[in-house]
């Protein structure tokens, strides 16, 4: 039996397979309509996250199969005390596989160890979200084409972003990538990354304004200014607007750059950029649903002919 | 100056930092052990001024020294047989290390679950890094129980 903690977790070749599988569940739906019929999947969220439970729960349904869980630890025996241990085991009896995000980090590893169904991380505090990083391989990989040789600009808070970390440990096992980490220097990309692309020879720069460099960029990452991540209201103010990505800095990139970004996004794009073809964050989603179908049923062992 | 004979089979650990020995003993959980131990404190050392050395009587197989590497490199293990030093053992990192350090990042899981063991993993053997093996936060001295 297998989890998922990390998105390391899977080699190159495994994710290769996971998205050739999304792939052909994009463009044939129908054909997967029943694989999971009788399957269920419990989605256990310690704390809130709308999108990303209920693209959990589209792609089960999407599969023929059903869902239970909780959407906040005050719902669940958590908030009685009892341990994460214990609820995987109980959950193991109600369900085929489940999904679960908490707020302390490590959480669904401890319940992977003593799991009799396949736990999967999804999102635990500031940490991992592995299926955010396979949905944005993916959509590179579909939209893009291929997974290596290009410049990817990373964007906004590198320094909390625990997505833009995942992608970068995700994006350096393929070749001919350069990073242009894009941030205000009070949210630069933490050391150790910087330290582990020195040593590996990976080519990055680090940029303080993003119209200096969005026209050298095949792809660009653009993330969230996350107030939780603050200790205090005035730095999260003074921060937030610092990278905007409007039309006017669209207009300097590359006609075939794509805007990709984890979402929800709060001002950092403008409205007035979503309907450039350029920008494919809504699409993004979609393709978190596709390759959680492709997960789910990987991880089930569940092969439809 | 105190005297303690000399064991017939077993460890005697050398250069253990002065004061650090009680700590070194618990930790190898020498006190679940049916062996006679000598605990030696700041016994006077040339090098050091003063050090700790605690003399292990069992059988030479029963104990798992490599945690001591993690503890402190300095430490001499002589492997001691029929009375005599038959070895100096080389401490090797340990892959991992259960409830030695404890995890100090507040985000971790373990510092809500009371329960759960404080697990690090070497995760760079050549900087001598561990990380916790749920959060990945990188062990600190200052961790340590």
């Amino acid at each position: 039996m297998r989890h998922l903690m990390n998105p390391l977790d899977f080699t190159t070749e495994e994710l290769d397979t996971l998205f050739d599988l999304a792939d052909d569940i994009a463009a044939n739906p129908a054909k997967y309509a029943h694989a999971c019929d009788g399957r269920k999947l419990a989605t256990c969220f310690y704390e809130p996250s709308t999108r990303t439970r209920l693209s959990f729960e589209a792609a089960m349904l999407n599969l023929g199969g059903q869902v239970l869980g909780f959407s906040d630890a005050g719902s669940s025996s958590a908030s009685k005390g009892e341990s994460v241990s214990d609820t995987i085991r109980i959950i193991s009896c109600y369900a085929d596989i489940c999904a679960m995000r908490h707020p302390k980090e490590g959480a669904p590893m401890v319940a992977a160890s003593r799991s009799g169904i396949p736990v999967i991380n999804a999102g635990d505090g500031g940490h991992q979200h592995p299926t955010q990083t396979l949905t944005d391989l993916l959509t590179i990989r579909a939209l893009k084409g291929r997974l290596g040789d290009f410049t990817i600009g990373l964007c906004g808070d590198l320094k909390f972003g625990r997505t833009v970390h995942s992608l970068i440990n995700a994006l350096i096992r393929y070749p001919g990538i350069r990073f242009l980490f894009i941030s205000p220097p009070e949210l630069k990309v933490p050391d150790y990354i910087i330290d582990m692309l020195s040593e590996k020879g990976i080519e990055y720069e680090e940029v303080i304004r993003l119209e200096d460099c969005i026209g050298q960029l095949d792809l660009l990452y653009m993330t969230r200014v996350q107030r939780e991540r603050f200790f205090n209201e005035e730095d999260y103010v003074r921060l937030k607007d610092f990278y905007i990505l409007n039309k006017e800095k669209m207009s300097l990139a590359k006609d075939d750059m794509l805007v990709l970004h984890p979402l929800p996004r709060v001002n950092e794009i403008s409205v007035e950029v979503d309907d450039d073809p350029r920008a494919v964050y809504f699409k993004q989603a979609q393709y978190g649903v596709y390759v959680r179908m492709a997960l789910i049923l990987t991880l089930l062992e569940i092969t439809v002919s | 100056m105190l005297n303690v004979g000399k064991i017939e089979e077993g460890f005697v650990l050398d250069h253990i930092e002065a004061g650090k020995s009680l700590s070194i003993y618990h930790h190898l959980q020498l006190d679940k052990l049916d062996c006679t131990v000598a605990i030696i404190k700041n016994a006077r050392s040339k090098i050091m001024g003063k050090k700790d050395i605690l003399k292990v009587e069992c059988d030479i197989d029963t104990l798992d020294l490599d945690v001591l590497a993690f503890i402190d490199h300095n430490i001499t293990v002589n492997v001691i047989k029929d009375g005599e030093i038959v070895d100096k053992k080389e401490l090797v990192l340990p892959k991992e290390i259960k409830n030695i350090i404890k995890c100090k990042n507040p985000r971790c899981i373990t510092s809500i679950e009371q329960e759960l063991p404080h697990i690090f993993v070497l995760a760079d053997e050549e900087k001598e890094v561990y990380r916790c093996k749920y959060c990945e936060e990188k062990a600190s001295d200052s961790a340590k129980w």
